[in-house]
This record gives C-alpha cells, structure tokens and sequence, in this order.
C-alpha cells in the first residue's frame, strides 16, 4: 500500500460547481426580493414559498432520477394527475379508508413507470416518444375515470391535512411548517440518500455515464432501467396526493405543463440532461429558484406573462451558464 | 505450459458477412499471443465470442480443458476471461473504483453500498499492478492511458485469468506503452495468459511469445514470435490476392498541382504531413485503421481545425477553416460514412445533387427552379450511369454504388475538381466496386485530382497512381503506383513507427 500516494482531496467535481452556482443564485434571490419588498420576508410569504415549491420540488425529484439515467420522463405532470384521480376513486367513490387511498395513488404511479420503463427498456422506444405517449394517454384516462369532472374528498376530512396541515405546527407553535413541505424534504433526503448510497443509484449514473459500458460489464441494464422508471412513477403518486391534498380534490384537467417545470427545476440545479451526473440538492435549489422567482414577480406586481417569460430566460441561462463552464473545464 | 483455451472451427456471421471461417485459437498460461490481421480479418470478432459478447454460430471452446458455452459477459468473467475493449467500456461520471466494481458492488440486503469497501479493494489492486491511482478520481479526469489501468485493474478484479487487449496501444504515447508493457510482464510471470491485439509489428516483437495470424475470417497459421522475420508475418496477414491488375501510370510531370499541402498537423493523428497532388492523378492513401487518414483528409476539408501547416490550391495558400470555404476553394470530400455525413437518405436523387449548389438554382426569393434541377440531374444519372427508376426515388432505396455515385455527382456539380474520397467502395459489392474504380480513372482523365484513402491494399494498388503510406499521424513514405509496388512495400511502411519524427524530420530539414 506504501506505493500508492496519499489520497488527494477533491476539488470541486463538475456537479458541485454548478450546485453552487445555482445556490448563490438562489441567494441573490432573496437578497434582491428582500429588499424590494418589505412583504417577503415575512414568515407567511416564505411558508407560502415552500408550500408552492412542494408539489414541483416532488415532481422534480422524480425527474432527476430519469434524467440522471440519460432518458426523460414527460409524463410526471399527468402521471400526479391520474394518481390524484385514483385516490379519489378509492377514497371518495369507494369510500375506503385514507391509508388504502395513499397505497392506491403510489402504486399506480409506481406502475405507470414500471410501463414507461419496460417500453423504454424492454420495447426500446425512446423515452421521449414512450413518455410523451404515457403523458397522452394518463391525461385521457384521468378524464376518462373522473368522468371529466373534479373528485372532492369531502367523505375524508383529514386528507387535506396531509398536505397543509403542520405537524411541526402542533409541536411548536410558532413554526407552522405545512406537512407538504415536510414531506418534500424528507422525500429529498431519501432519494438523495439512495442515488448516492445504493445500488439503485449508482445505476442510474452508470447508465446515464455509458449504458453500452453497464451491459458489458453484465449488469442487468434493462432491469434497472424499468426499476428507476418505477421508482420516479411512485414518486409521482406522492405529488399527485401533495396536489390532492392541497386542493381537496383530484382535479382531472390539471397537469399538463407541470413536467416542465419539473424538468426545468432539475436543468436549473445542474443535473445534465445527457445524463450521469446530477444531485437530489440541486434539484431542490431549481425548484426553490424557480418559486422564489415567481413568488417574488408576484410581489412586486410583475404581470403574470411576464413572469412566465422571465422563467423562461432563467432556463436558458442556467443551461448557458453550465456549458460555458464545461467548456473552461474541457 | 498449459492450455487455457481451445477454440476450434468457429464460425460466425452476420447479415451479408461470413465473419469467421472454421477460425481457431489456443492460449497457454502465462504467455502472451498476439492475434494479427488485416481490417476486418475477424480478429475482435473472435475475441468477442470468447468474452461472451456474441454467440459464436459453431464451432467449439475449451476452457481450462472443459468445453464451455459462454452466454455473455457475466458468463465469461466467471471463466477468468476479461476483455478489454478498443474503446474503452467505462464510465466516465463515476469514480475509478466504482467502474472496477460495477454490477458487484458490495452491498447489504437492501442494496446499500460499501462505497469505502470498494475504494480499499480498487487501492489492493493497484497496489498489485504497482500503478499510482486513486479510486476516488472520476474518470473522465483520467489520461486514456491511466483510464486502461483502469480497465486492466477491472478485468484483475475477477480474478481474471486470461487477459483479451483490443489494439490497447491505440492511443498510447510511447512512455505509456512501455508502462503497460511493464504492466502486462508483471501479470504474465504471474501466470495470466494475455490476447493482445494489435497492428504494430514492433509491439508484437516486445512483448508476444507467439503470433496467430487471421485473414478474411479464417486461421492462416501460429508461429513464434522471436524467430519469425516480420516479412513472413506480413505475408501471411497478405496472402495471395487474385486481382492484381495494377493501376496504368499516366505521365503527369506536366501537369499543374492541384494541391500542395505543408507540415499539416493537428495533434497526434496528423504530425507534419505533406504532399503534393497534380491534376489527372490518383493519389492513394494507405495504412492500418487509426493511422491518421481520415483525421488529413478532415483537417484538409476544414472539418476540424488545423494546428500548424499550409493547404495550397492551384498555387495559391488558402485559409480553409470550416467545409464552406474547402468546398469554395473546389475541394469535395466523400467522406467514409455516406449515411452519416454524404446523404439526405430521405431525399430523393435530384434532391442530392442539387443539395450544395442550391443556391445557384433558384431566384432571389428562395425560389427552386426544378425544371433546371431536373435537366442536371437527369445528365448526371446518365453520365454517371446511376442506375434509379428516376430521379425522384428516396436515395436510400438505392445500392451502395449507385448512392456513392450520387454523392460524386453532388461535388461533382458544386465544380469540386478536388476530390476526397474516404473508402469509397466500402460496403459496396464486388461487382460495383469495379464500377466505381472505373468512374475514378475517368475522373482523373478527365483532369480531377482525386486522394482514395482506403484500407483495402488491392483496391489501392489498383486504384493509385502514387501511394502516400501513413502509421500513427505520420507521412512515413510516398511509394510509387504500378507493378513495382507490392502489398508488403506498403505494409512495411504502414507498421514503420517512429519514436521521435518530429526531431528526425527538423534534423533533416537543418542539415
């Protein structure tokens, strides 16, 4: 062992540059919020902040699990939204009770991506044909089950509670943190913990970095590919429950247009979208820029289009921003 | 010593190629045997087959004196039997250790990593190969050379046996060819037994102890390494070619130089080439697969950009930076991949023609004249004979010779008088492939100057009025076409390496 030299620390990889780009991004944010408007930083306006991020920030979560793996997932927006209509069924029409309605809605996520992944695997249809076909016909069948009208769970009483009701509230009252948001970053912690401590993950990098590399060496590539797909599609089900439980119904209409923000959080926290690297973190800090900003527009009475436009402008120069510094680090 | 592996009459094809012929190969503990051949003689085939990668169609393996059927990867790393591929199979984003280990990452019930188990077992390993790494570094931060350690510590890792290297070399400079040597003597007196794979004659000298030779898919012969002269192993890899009809030299002394080009050079592919090139004359380019010719012609093209040199077009030096300005100076490259790069497979033969000399086709407003189009196309199809039902079919319906034509009319008409042309026979049947060397010598009577690179030897020495031979980057000799050249002139100089070129040719330019 004498022979080998000393490990050298690290300098900052690739990945963590741009996660702290996006970081002091996100801080000037606020800075620059703060000082335009007295109104937020104010305890509500940033609860508020983090209760809009939550819905996005699980999307996001999920998105950069199949992102990392070098495909895309455009169906997340209305794979929530067909979770979120068979938590209605279950819990309104069928009457069961709440648990049955939670396993319901993370099960069916689960098993639309178990389908986008075994298309995507097994069919070798490219993700972005497979999942923009998913999102078609998820949106249709919400419409189709719903019979096109909003599912209220008015028979469950305590299911708004999942999402806006703080447990941390009840502890302490003066910190009346929504159980969404709560949610939102024990997911972040989990999966963050998975994608760098299991096997799982360092698939979803391996094949993200060179899935002809990952099946030479004798890994079952398809395998693993269909068990992310999964994975992101369960975590779907927890966003369709977040945004179900916000508006105390399954609103079967929505969802289209969430992917993309989803997918511009993940772009904006650095994960490549050609795959193999990306973080959990950093997806996390792209959804909270993005609301941070809308949030912020809205304050300072921004109109809505514009707001949207600005959006717009901070993707591309989030990516700008990342392949200028790829291309110093060559 | 001890057989490790017997392979015997392996037969393999693929759709429209019989890849391997009745091919068979034996190895022994702690030797290394060099399989060698031309282009396409099967030699990475029949090492697929052996770690697993393809299914052999028949024939038989012995490992360790048992016969075996090897179903994939997994199947022969279980054997001993690590292969490291010519391009490397890593992946870049993850850590040196987590490549070593991936698929048998230690790992509790639920899947969670051992990430500081694997570092320390990756650090044992290059301890044993005596290489300074650290597992902890991405590889994508890693010279090619340091990321073949990587290979080679991934392949050890299971306990590997038998050691498969494809052209490992490839992209090694000297002092990193001389450490893996040293790498692969130390696996050796531990009793590994090595394929190594290449196309340097001197290399296989250094570290083999026999030598199989493959042409065409099937076995020529095995023959020690240290007593066998590199004439006879060229012979081998050679064989008797059947065609033989050399190309006609015409006098071209009068004829005005189309092309000079000077000290051209963009890193290590392309060192301080150069040439000249007349009106009427074929020049050929010859050499083994990543000697650099492709990467001349793309730096000539202005497709990448060149460190030093000078291009000159009919006596005038041109800044040729990108393929707008070749094409404007009326150089047209064919290039290699015509799918890729020559056709719009989806557009029909007309379509293609016209494709670079739109512009002069229609009016000021964008406006195609189709009818001119027509007529063009229609000349074209017939002086090129492009056999098509008309000039309206899709150009992937048809062959690959009438495609290749297409894409000569396309520069053809763009007034290109310069002409490129990479591979032009590849993928192309036998019959068409007279064909187009037919159409070349008509180019070239006609007054185009024409470069074929080709890694067929007949084809060049069919083909060439002059033959430029490349190895590693380097211009290592201009033979003359005709008779008086022969396969092993070329092959000689195509196997010529240089330790030091750039301080031999400045020696000779002072002295």
């Amino acid at each position: 062992m004498t022979a080998l030299p000393a490990a050298k620390p690290r300098l900052l990889a690739g990945g963590a540059q741009q996660k702290i780009l996006a970081f002091a991004s996100l801080i000037v944010l606020l800075v620059f919020f703060s000082l335009a408007s007295p109104n937020f930083l104010q305890t509500a306006n940033i609860l508020a902040i983090l209760q809009a991020t939550s819905v996005n920030g699980v999307l996001a979560i999920a998105a950069t699990l199949v992102i990392i793996t070098g495909g895309i997932d455009l169906s997340v927006g209305t794979l929530m939204t067909f979770t979120a209509v068979i938590a209605g069924v279950v819990l309104t029409f069928w009457g069961l009770a709440m648990p049955f309605g939670i396993v319901a809605a993370i099960a069916a996520g689960a098993g639309c991506g178990f389908i986008s992944g075994s298309l995507i695997a097994r069919m070798k249809i490219p993700p972005f044909i497979a999942t923009l076909g998913m999102m078609l016909i998820l949106k249709g069948l919400s419409l189709v089950i719903s019979g096109t009208k909003p599912i209220y769970f008015n028979d469950t009483p305590s299911f708004p509670q999942l999402s806006t009701g703080s447990l941390i509230g009840a502890v302490v009252p003066g910190l009346p943190v929504p159980n969404g948001v709560v949610i939102l970053f024990l997911l972040a912690l989990a999966i963050s913990w998975v994608l760098t401590r299991t096997t799982l993950g360092r698939y979803c990098f391996a094949l993200g970095s060179n899935e002809e590399a990952v099946r030479l060496s004798g890994v079952n590539a398809d395998g693993w590919k269909v068990a992310i797909y999964a994975l992101a599609g369960g975590i779907c089900g927890i966003a369709g429950l977040l945004i179900a439980s916000r508006l105390n119904s399954a609103q079967p209409a929505l969802g289209l247009g969430y992917e993309l923000d989803a997918i511009a959080a993940v772009v904006i926290g650095g994960t490549s979208l050609a795959g193999g690297r990306g973080s959990i973190l950093g997806t996390i800090i792209g959804a909270l820029i993005m609301s941070v900003l809308l949030n912020g527009l809205r304050i300072l009475s921004v109109a809505q289009e514009w707001q949207t436009v600005v959006t717009g402008v901070i993707i591309i120069a989030a990516v700008y921003a990342d392949m200028l510094r790829r291309r110093r680090a060559g | 010593m001890t057989e490790v592996i017997r392979m015997t009459a392996i037969e393999k094809r693929f759709p429209g190629v019989h890849a391997l012929r009745s091919a068979q190969f034996d190895l022994r503990a702690g030797e290394v045997h060099a399989l060698m051949g031309e282009n396409g003689a099967g030699k990475s085939t029949l090492m697929k087959i052996l770690s697993g990668i393809y299914a052999p169609d028949g024939g038989s393996i012995h490992v360790n004196g048992a016969e075996v059927r090897i179903a994939g990867p997994r199947a022969a790393q279980a054997l001993g039997i690590g292969i490291i591929h010519q391009e490397l199979a890593l992946m870049p984003d993850l850590t040196v250790a987590q490549n070593i280990f991936i698929g048998r990452e230690p790992r509790s019930r639920w899947g969670v990593l051992d990430e500081a188990q694997i570092n320390r077992d990756a650090e044992a390993i290059f301890a044993q190969m005596k290489v300074p790494l650290d597992p902890r570094a991405e590889v994508r931060r890693l010279t090619i050379a340091k990321q073949q350690m990587v290979e080679i510590a991934k392949a050890l890792s299971f306990r590997s046996r038998i050691l498969i290297m494809d052209e490992p070399t490839a992209a090694l400079n000297e002092a990193e060819t001389d450490e893996l040597f040293a790498i692969i003597r130390r696996l050796k007196s531990e009793g590994v037994a090595v394929v190594y794979i290449s196309h340097k004659m001197d290399e296989i000298r250094r570290i083999s102890d026999r030598v199989t030779v493959m042409r065409d898919g099937a076995y020529v012969g095995t023959v020690a390494a240290a007593d066998t002269p590199i004439e006879t192993i060229i012979a081998m890899m050679v064989g008797r070619e059947l065609d033989q009809s050399a190309a006609v030299i015409p006098d071209l002394s009068a004829a005005p130089v189309a092309l000079e080009v000077r000290g051209l050079t963009r890193g290590r592919m392309v060192r301080d080439v150069g040439f000249t090139l007349r009106r009427g004359e074929i020049l050929g380019f010859a050499g083994l697969m990543g000697a650099g010719r492709t990467e001349v012609a793309r730096v000539i093209f202005g497709a990448d950009p060149r460190e030093s040199g000078e291009i000159v077009v009919r006596g005038q030096p041109r800044a040729i930076r990108s393929p707008r300005d070749a094409v404007a100076a009326g150089i047209g490259y064919l290039s290699e991949d015509r799918k890729h790069f020559g056709l719009a497979l989806g557009i029909d033969v007309r379509g293609n023609i016209a494709l670079t000399s739109l512009e002069r086709f229609s009016d000021r407003f964008g406006r195609v004249d189709e009818p001119a189009l027509a007529k063009v196309a229609a000349d074209y199809i017939a002086s090129l004979a492009i056999r098509t039902p008309s000039d309206k079919q899709e150009v992937r319906l048809l062959s690959g010779g009438n495609q290749q034509k297409v894409v000569i009319a396309k520069w053809l008409l763009r007034d290109c008088d310069i002409l490129i042309f990479d591979e032009p026979t590849r993928g192309i049947d036998v019959g068409a492939k007279a064909e187009i060397y037919r159409l070349l010598q008509s180019l070239a009577e006609a007054g185009k100057a024409i470069i074929v690179i080709s890694s067929e030897l007949p084809e060049v020495l069919r083909l060439s009025h002059r033959i430029a031979v490349m190895c590693e980057g380097r211009l290592t000799g201009i033979l003359p076409g005709g008779p008086g050249t022969s396969q092993h002139d070329i092959m000689r100089l195509a196997t010529q390496r240089d330790p030091a070129p750039q301080d031999m040719a400045r020696q000779g330019a002072s002295a």
